[in-house]
């Protein structure tokens, strides 16, 4: 039995095997296609229907493509995929389910909310660096209608959205993690734990969540032994405009030296300035596309080595908010690397 | 969203909220007002051209020109919400949109459209209220609370 | 004039509501329910009737007229049957709305699909 992990402090997982992204799949809908990044998804659809008959139906569409894709550009079929770990957020996770159905590998349900593609990671890459498995898929995604059908309105439904609120991507976003192969290198992960600062407003979550993603980040730092100069990007899932400066403010208070260039969000990279999005997208496919498209691209470029993606998710329900519920929110740290000097 | 509850918050949550109050982007609530005053007067000035049209071009008066006039608005309201296009004025109106009847008709319409794909029983007519209900109910029970007063004040108080 | 006083009372009764909206983070909802309940009891002080008579669609388009017409047919009601009149009466005045919405609602969603 090889894989050694290394358990550092009380929740970071170092991963000494360094389990390969061997390749990424990218879909993306109507919006995310006019947007800053398109040219990083490996599919774009010009509809949220995907001539299906309901929004949840389409949803599935855009995971299993970017299952597809993945497994595709990896070179293997679905039979060898080991393990699927993947989710959404549309209730009972139905649309990563129904996809798993299609894919057929055994399957781990995954609710994160929105930080869903980092816990997804996490996991597989723990399994793949103890051995428990050869390859191995994960992914998160989310579909803008069927998010606000259920948690928001009906689309049609004519809601004013102070500037708080955020955009969901139309998008999924899948890895193919191996024990070996080409590609940047998942070397260590930091579990979150659910944070809660009493804060209630569920058209403001980037406000919600931002504490979450600073207690993960400076967790990972002071249980990886590291200053956060060790890496060029430290980037979170979707924290938008708000949750961005507010976290910050935390890390100046708490004199966690990150820099504003060094610090990123995906919600704040996708889409650009011109389209309606208030302060940022967000979603489960948010993180997953950014990260697996676009950041991952640039890395096999080599413009930088090392990045931690912190993917921060609000664990609220339409329900809690109507029992006066405030939001607990939670964000998991992974570390992904390619090229020059690894710590250990 | 307003925040009624008791729970106390801790000092740590309490400073955090402070923080992010700051960071937090205001709504432009002058902007707002002013935007929903144009909006909302424009819908009622085109309702009393509407009603005005109904009482010299039909048979109705000015008790009864209401009812066409409200028929008519939310007819109206179908089609912007049907077309996509009723959301995006909303979106600049505001309350401007959403008080007049055109909001309660886009209330009704915008979930019945929603949920066909769950079929017209359970679907369309397991949802249709779920947005005005609350309106219908608070304006039925209150009026029914009213009316049960003054009519005991009336006929046992000597109003 | 009416006109005018039709924008101007019909704009005011939706800054209100947007107030509601901005100020008191009221949901929708919240603000409409609350609404219909000040159109009821301005009937029940006698003091809607007047206003549609000075403000005309300004008064009747907003949706506190809805909470207005219940008070008055409930009344109208009552005032010939009795307390029974209460129940009786409500819809009277003001089915109109409520029909045009389920009618329309069912229409659409026979006709059109949503768009995002």
């Amino acid at each position: 039995m090889g894989g050694v992990i290394m358990l550092a402090g009380h929740r970071t997982w170092i991963f000494e095997q360094k389990p390969v992204i061997i390749s990424t799949g990218t879909v993306g809908g109507p919006f995310e296609a006019d947007g800053a990044i398109s040219k990083d998804f490996d599919l774009l659809h010009a509809d949220l229907w995907l001539g299906q008959d309901s929004y949840e139906k389409a949803h599935k569409v855009y995971f299993e493509e970017a299952c597809q894709k993945a497994m595709e550009k990896g070179e293997i079929q679905k039979e060898q995929v080991q393990f699927l770990l993947a989710g959404d957020l549309i209730n009972q996770i139905t649309p990563t389910s129904f996809a798993s159905r299609t894919i057929g590998a055994p399957y781990f349900g995954l609710f994160g909310a929105c930080s869903t593609s980092m816990e997804g990671l996490a996991l597989g890459a723990y399994i793949i660096n103890t051995k428990g498995a050869k390859y191995i898929l994960t992914g998160a995604s989310s579909h803008n209608t069927a998010v606000e059908k259920q948690f928001r309105y009906p689309t049609e439904y004519g809601g004013q959205k102070p500037p708080t609120a955020q955009w969901t991507v139309t998008g999924a976003g899948t890895a193919l993690l191996s024990d070996s192969g080409d590609g940047p290198s998942v070397t260590s992960a930091t579990i979150g734990r659910v944070i809660d600062m009493g804060l209630t407003d569920p058209f403001n979550m980037g406000g919600a969540m931002a504490p979450a993603a600073v207690d993960t980040i400076e967790a990972h730092l002071t249980e990886r032994n590291i200053d956060p100069s060790y890496y060029d990007l430290i980037v979170t899932g979707d924290l938008g405009q708000i949750g961005r400066e507010v976290s910050l403010d935390l890390f100046k208070k708490h004199g966690t030296s990150i820099s504003e260039e060094q610090y990123q969000d995906c919600g704040l990279m996708i889409y650009r300035k011109g389209q309606p999005v208030l302060a940022g997208a967000s979603g489960a496919g948010c993180s997953a596309t950014v990260v697996y498209g676009h950041l991952l691209n640039r890395m096999k470029k080599g413009e930088f080595k090392r990045m931690l993606v912190v993917a921060t998710g609000a664990l609220l329900s339409p329900l809690s908010f109507q029992q006066n519920e405030t939001i607990p929110c939670i964000a998991h740290a992974v570390s992904i690397e390619y090229g020059g000097e690894q710590s250990l | 969203m307003s925040n009624n509850q008791k729970k106390q918050l801790t000092p740590v949550q309490q400073e955090y909220q402070e923080l992010q109050k700051q960071r937090e982007i205001k709504r432009p609530v002058v902007k707002n007002c002013i935007k929903a005053f144009l909006i909302g007067g424009l819908i009622c000035l085109f309702g009393q051209l509407i009603q005005d049209f109904y009482i010299y071009y039909f048979d109705f008066t000015e008790q009864t020109a209401g009812n066409p006039t409200v028929g008519t608005l939310i007819f109206i309201t179908m089609l912007l919400t049907g077309f996509g296009v009723y959301d995006r004025i909303a979106q600049f109106g505001g309350a401007g949109t959403a008080v007049p009847v055109t909001g309660f008709g886009n209330a009704v319409i915008s979930p019945a459209i929603e949920h066909r794909a769950e079929g017209f029983v359970l679907g369309v007519g397991g949802n249709l209220f779920k947005l005005a209900g609350a309106v219908i109910l608070f304006g039925v029970f209150s009026a029914f609370v009213i009316a049960l007063i003054k009519t005991i004040l009336i006929r046992w108080g000597g109003l | 004039m009416t006109y005018f006083w039709a924008f101007t009372v019909g704009g005011l009764i939706c800054v209100i509501g947007q107030i509601m909206f901005d100020v008191f983070k009221l949901t929708p909802g919240h603000t409409l329910s609350t609404l219909v309940v000040v159109g009821a009891i301005l009937d029940g002080f006698g003091l809607y009737e007047p206003l549609i008579d000075f403000a005309g669609a300004g008064a009747t388009v907003p949706i506190t007229s809805f909470g207005n017409s219940l008070v008055h047919g409930a009344m109208q009601e009552a005032e010939k049957h009795g307390l029974v009149g209460v129940l009786t009466g409500m819809f009277e005045v003001t089915s109109s709305g409520i029909s045009a919405a389920i009618i329309f609602g069912m229409l659409g969603a026979l006709i059109f699909k949503p768009k995002g």
